[in-house]
């Protein structure tokens, strides 16, 4: 478990930095299109530090193309994206590095580096872009990896674990970034079901004890339900609902989320 | 007629050595040309892939043959300097061979799962952290067995040389055969030299794509009379690993 002097994950909405409930991310008349296809339709987003906001709707709705875009995958035909104050597009590239370094991504297929052990997926990056001593960088991936209950397989190969240890590490890898916001997506599509439980039960543990700022793209609805302070129903490019998940899974004002959700539940 | 004296088999194995040299020097220079020009091929900036790309295009379509004597004969007349006849050979066949394996470093670097350079992203890594930390790496395994092959093709293509009087293999045979007057014997012993050097090139580099594979956690095909040998990198690879074999299919 982390030590309580050095906390693993940041707390940005905590008093002592005084950024509770502030705005930390914001999409403004975002368009994004696939040569014919409009995948977001001037689309405005605001989270606050601190949220957690699950993205829902069908396939093909924009959820996973509005986490690309914060992470800078891919970039918008129009519109502003800012992050933490800062413009993330139009930027320059040496201003979208910094702003990336404040966003940790969860892809759907892990992409661990096979050419790595499981210690040095974590340990990489903080040593390459943030600059950590290897003591430092491997004392807080040894953290993590306990945390996300794989100590014992840091000598290891990713490609020896199964899927859901696979994603453990990668969680632990996007952590030890320390990242303001977490993407996660699709986290749980590519593994066995009897691996999901241990990737969400982290994910839940994480979202209740840290004030990381969470985007998740799920079709778990149990888990959007538990962990969402907001949900957001996509559909077409543009968000056609939005609420507490109380009251878009109970009672959704539009008749596509009414539809959408008796689909997959 | 006559026998292969003493004094014409240490003919042929100062050949043999000269042909070694060639092949390491050329495959020294080859393998910094596949790289540049391999990397240059695939940068963001159009310019750079179309020069890259022009090298390629022009070393692939020119006789190495015809390029060492140009640049043995040709380039002293108009620049005015020579090149001693080995560093002509080797500028030549690595030049050209580098052409070739310029494409191979393409290729390997392309296949790259792009899920990869965007973990790369993500991390907040800079693009040359990129490639020298996640794309490299795993691309080499893939170059392994395409360079074996460039190597074997450059080893034989070193006998160009001969040409322009370097005394390699292939030129010591010729002596041979003026002062024997038999072109069959030493013909014969050459063709296997030839191909007993190729055979132990083979065996390094399996050697290499052995250890590149198990790098990125694969396994590398067990080639003819290999089983044994792979067996100790398996062994080695689970050593760490016993309690997630039930997790690892």
């Amino acid at each position: 478990m982390p030590a309580d002097t050095d906390p693993l994950i940041p707390k940005p909405a905590t008093a002592a930095n005084g950024s509770a409930g502030r705005e930390l991310i914001r999409l403004e008349q975002v368009t994004k299109r696939f040569g014919d296809t409009t995948v977001l339709d001037r689309l405005d987003l605001s989270v606050d530090a601190g949220r957690h906001v699950t993205l829902i709707g069908p396939s093909g709705s924009g959820k996973t193309t509005i986490l690309r875009l914060l992470m800078t995958l891919t970039k918008p035909d129009e519109g502003t994206i800012t992050v933490d104050g800062r413009r993330l597009f139009p930027a320059p590239e040496k201003q979208c590095r910094e702003v990336r370094k404040k966003i940790g991504m969860v892809f759907q297929q892990f992409n661990l580096f096979p050419n790595m052990t499981v210690l040095r997926n974590v340990t990489e990056a903080p040593r390459t872009v943030l600059g950590l001593s290897r003591d430092e960088a491997e004392a807080r991936a040894r953290e993590l990896l306990d945390l996300v209950g794989l100590a014992d397989k840091c000598d290891m190969r990713p490609t020896r674990l199964s899927g859901g240890q696979q994603q453990r590490v990668a969680i632990a890898r996007a952590l030890a970034m320390r990242p303001r916001v977490l993407l996660l997506d699709e986290v749980t599509s590519a593994l066995d079901p009897e691996l999901v439980a241990g990737v969400l039960d982290l994910l839940r543990d994480i979202a209740r004890s840290t004030d990381i700022t969470l985007l998740c793209v799920t079709h778990e609805m149990g888990f959007a339900r538990d962990i969402s302070d907001q949900v957001l129903m996509f559909d077409a490019g543009r968000i056609i609902e939005s609420g507490p998940p109380e009251k878009l899974f109970g009672d959704p004002d539009h008749e596509r989320t009414r539809e959408f959700l008796s689909s997959v539940l | 007629m006559s026998e292969i004296t003493p004094g014409l088999w240490a003919l042929l194995l100062r050949g043999v050595w000269v042909t070694v040299q060639l092949t390491v020097y050329s495959a020294a220079l080859g393998a910094v040309v596949a790289f540049v020009v391999g990397l240059a091929r695939t940068h963001r900036l159009w310019i750079v892939r179309f020069v890259s790309g022009a090298y390629f295009e022009l070393f692939r379509g020119t006789s190495a043959l015809v390029l060492m004597i140009w640049v043995f004969f040709v380039v002293p007349v108009t620049l005015g300097w020579q090149l001693v006849p080995m560093w002509a050979a080797v500028l030549t066949l690595g030049c050209t061979y580098g052409a070739y394996g310029s494409e191979v470093v393409r290729g390997a670097v392309a296949a790259v799962p792009q899920a990869q350079r965007e973990a790369g992203v993500a991390l907040g890594f800079t693009p040359a952290q990129r490639l020298r930390k996640i794309v490299l790496p795993q691309a080499w395994p893939e170059m392994v067995p395409p360079f074996n092959n460039l190597l074997i093709e450059l080893l034989k293509g070193t006998a160009l040389v001969s040409v322009l009087g370097v005394g390699d293999i292939t030129f010591a045979a010729q002596l041979v055969r003026n002062a024997t007057g038999q072109s069959a014997p030493v013909y014969t012993v050459i063709l296997v030299l030839y191909f007993v050097l190729a055979f132990l090139l083979t065996r390094g580099m399996r050697q290499v794509e052995r250890r590149a594979k198990a790098n990125v956690g694969r396994l590398a095909p067990a080639g003819p009379g290999t089983a044994a040998r792979t067996g100790r990198v398996r062994r080695r690879d689970l050593a760490g690993s016993s309690s997630a074999s039930g997790g690892a299919s």
